[in-house]
């Protein structure tokens, strides 16, 4: 229960879901040969980390923020910019890490001292324009950032594919550079999704909720509540750019749609919601269920998209062809606030659907 | 604070002229650093221009806030809307809109802007039924349900329309510009700059001299004071939320025409827009939005003309300023 920070799953179908997920993700390059399985796996584990430091805003503060895909990138570039521009050494590794952390938490800073002083509502619009801003910036600062085109770069070493570190004949698999960037990425992200779970359920993690709650109240029991809702940006903005990171690693690129596009903003928005607000746990069932539905779902809706327009049927080919599936993720969303405010894991925690589940508010 | 008699007339409450200024003293402040007096004026004018158009598109949203305290994230929507719908009156008579007669232009752009508003006020009551009827006072999951609109209003025009951009001429009698000595204005600035001022007008009028006006102002001021009058706000509000609509539908079949094109992520890229414009406005006030308005396209248009790279941060910068000077807006119409 330590490494749970004494905050358990609370369901056991819940726990049994989110075992299976683990161990799939721990298994995969054994389990699904092939780079696919491979990538989709490393990206629930980043989305995941990225998706639990935006519940940490949204479910815990219950601040709507539009500028994490901001500090997400933030981490990108910066390794992708400090490999690109160093060369394949770990010297870039750390000064990438070293200049991208700090910078995405001041910036959380600057915003969240400027903005978070008024209503939420403010909060939300003014992310909203500073991150199209950064965006429009990064985009036209081509000398630095490569434009449109972004900065493929080369991992050092250790982490390329080519290196073999245990031969295919020792135990029938073959362990490479790309196999312990996974287990990388796996590691780092649970970390941080654990240290947020510890975050929660700290002194602190129960003032967010507080405010969350009633800030007026929190305030008058003489917490400050401007310095715990900017400390709370400057963490969550901390492992988004940390999820950045690992996802620039990952692809060893970092560009404009990859990190900073505003559908990424609405990705994580979707996996929080579906997923369980307040919950940390309904990042990672959020971004299992949004990722693979996007690997996988999509060329199922091409074939039915296919049949349709065989069939001679108006209209249907084009709601169902694969580029519109964020169309039915949109509604899927808007049932979800509606309906399940709680998300997957409110439900499983509270089937009887209890209206008084965490987050929802 | 002085007492008064029952008999004398109200204190007449104080008129807040700064912000006003404000635009006035910018544009004034850039006659010497622009130089040349003619580009100063044609820059005046597009961004006057510019500003009436963000002005229409952004009127609705702040009013909406205003008397119901809700935001919808998914106002573009109504803009990209707009466009579209113009397109399917404006691609079949083409060859109106290319004859250079005012008047045959106008038969054809007048019934589009009208079939935008019509369908546009219409999604609106759809909207606001469906999507923001069953969260009012929850602001968190107003910006969600609003967002999830929008996605799902982007996806269904790309669905309906194709990924493509539509190319949108502007009308044969539109195009050029009038000269005046070394100064040229664009025409279709002229025409966006008049349709604004009217608008404004319209809404300055039936808000402060009608009966509708006095409910929707005593609304924003204090709904339950109204809903105790005997008044059905929510109708009231579904009437301000639909011609909010309609307007968002209009300016983005002229935001269409002024950029010459039609495209469903316009939408994304006009609520950054109008979201800093009705924040600088302050929330809930059509006055602070039509300064605002103004405001940031000046800033655009000036800070393009002298340091092109700025321009991309501009708005927020500009936001950033209006905010450390009145932290909650030009004018600060409630106490929310």
């Amino acid at each position: 229960m330590m490494i749970l920070s004494g905050d358990p799953p609370r369901s056991r179908v819940l726990t049994l879901v989110l075992v299976l997920i683990i161990l799939a993700l721990a298994a995969t390059p054994f389990l699904f040969p092939g780079a696919k399985a491979l990538n989709v796996a490393a990206k629930i584990c980043v989305f995941a980390a990225l998706v639990a430091s935006y519940d940490l805003l949204l479910g815990y503060t219950g601040s709507v923020s539009f500028a994490h895909t901001m500090f997400y990138g933030i981490g990108s570039y910066a390794i992708a910019i400090a490999l690109y521009g160093m060369g394949p050494n770990w010297a870039a590794v750390a000064t990438g890490i070293v200049v991208g952390l700090p910078l995405a938490a001041l910036l959380a800073l600057a915003i969240g001292l400027f903005s978070l002083r008024v209503a939420a509502i403010f909060f939300a619009m003014i992310t909203l324009a500073v991150a199209s801003a950064f965006q429009v910036l990064a985009s036209q600062l081509s000398w630095l950032t490569g434009g449109e085109d972004g900065r493929s770069f080369q991992l050092p070493e250790l982490l390329r594919p080519g290196t073999v570190l245990i031969s295919k004949n020792l135990f029938g698999f073959e362990i490479n550079g790309r196999i312990l960037t996974f287990y990388l990425v796996f590691a780092v992200s649970a970390l941080m999704i654990l240290a947020l779970l510890r975050v929660v359920n700290s002194p602190f993690g129960r003032v967010l909720q507080a405010i969350r709650e009633n800030r007026f109240r929190a305030e008058a029991l003489g917490f400050r509540t401007v310095f715990h809702l900017t400390y709370a940006n400057c963490l969550a903005a901390l492992v988004a750019a940390g999820a950045g990171i690992l996802n620039a690693l990952w692809l060893r690129y970092a560009g404009p749609d990859t990190s900073l596009s505003f559908s990424i903003m609405l990705d994580i928005l979707l996996m929080v919601v579906i997923g369980g607000m307040g919950t940390i746990y309904g990042a990672i069932i959020g971004a299992s269920i949004f990722i693979l539905a996007q690997n996988y779902l999509q060329s199922l809706m091409g074939v039915a998209s296919q049949a349709a327009s065989e069939a001679g049927l108006p209209l249907l080919p084009g709601l169902l062809h694969p580029d519109r599936w964020l169309l039915w993720l949109g509604l899927l969303f808007i049932a979800s606030v509606y309906f399940f405010p709680t998300g997957v894991v409110g439900r499983l925690r509270n089937p009887a659907g209890d209206k008084s589940g965490g987050g929802s508010h | 604070m002085t007492d008064l008699a029952a008999t004398d007339p109200l204190p007449k409450p104080k008129r807040d002229i700064a912000p006003i200024l404000l635009p006035i003293a910018l544009a004034l402040l850039m006659i010497p650093l622009i130089g040349s007096t003619s580009s100063w004026l044609t820059l005046t004018a597009a961004s006057l221009a510019m500003g009436m158009m963000i002005f229409i598109m952004a009127s609705g949203l702040t009013l909406v806030f205003g008397l119901m305290d809700v935001l919808n994230f998914g106002h573009g929507a109504f803009i990209a809307v707009g466009a579209y719908v113009a397109t399917l009156v404006l691609a079949p008579f083409a060859a109106s809109i290319q004859a250079d007669s005012l008047w045959m232009n106008l038969a054809v752009l007048a019934p589009a802007a009208l079939l935008s508003m019509a369908v546009s006020g219409a999604l609106g009551l759809v909207v606001e039924r469906v999507l923001i009827l069953p969260v009012y006072g929850q602001h968190l999951k107003q910006i969600l349900m609003t967002t999830g609109g929008l996605i799902v209003a982007e996806q269904t025009l790309y669905a309906l329309w194709g990924p493509q951009i539509i190319p949108m001429p502007l009308p044969a009698s539109l195009r050029g510009s009038f000269i005046l000595g070394e100064v040229a204005i664009a025409k279709y600035r002229v025409l966006a700059m008049l349709i604004g001022l009217a608008i404004f007008i319209a809404i300055q009028l039936v808000l402060n001299r009608s009966k509708l006006g006095l409910l929707i102002r005593a609304g924003v001021e204090n709904r339950e004071m109204v809903e105790a009058l005997g008044y059905r706000i929510r109708r009231l509000f579904l009437g301000v939320f639909m011609t909010g609509s309609a307007l968002a539908g209009l300016g983005g079949v002229m935001w269409a025409l002024y950029r010459e094109q039609v495209h469903a992520s316009m939408s994304d890229e006009l609520t950054v827009l109008i979201f800093v414009v009705v924040i600088i406005g302050g929330l809930g006030s059509i006055g602070g939005c039509f300064i605002g308005a103004i405001l940031v396209a000046m800033v655009a248009n000036y800070g393009g003309f002298l340091v092109p790279k700025l321009a991309l941060v501009s708005n927020i910068l500009l936001m950033v300023a209006i905010l450390m000077w009145r932290p909650r807006g030009l004018y600060a119409v409630t106490s929310r």
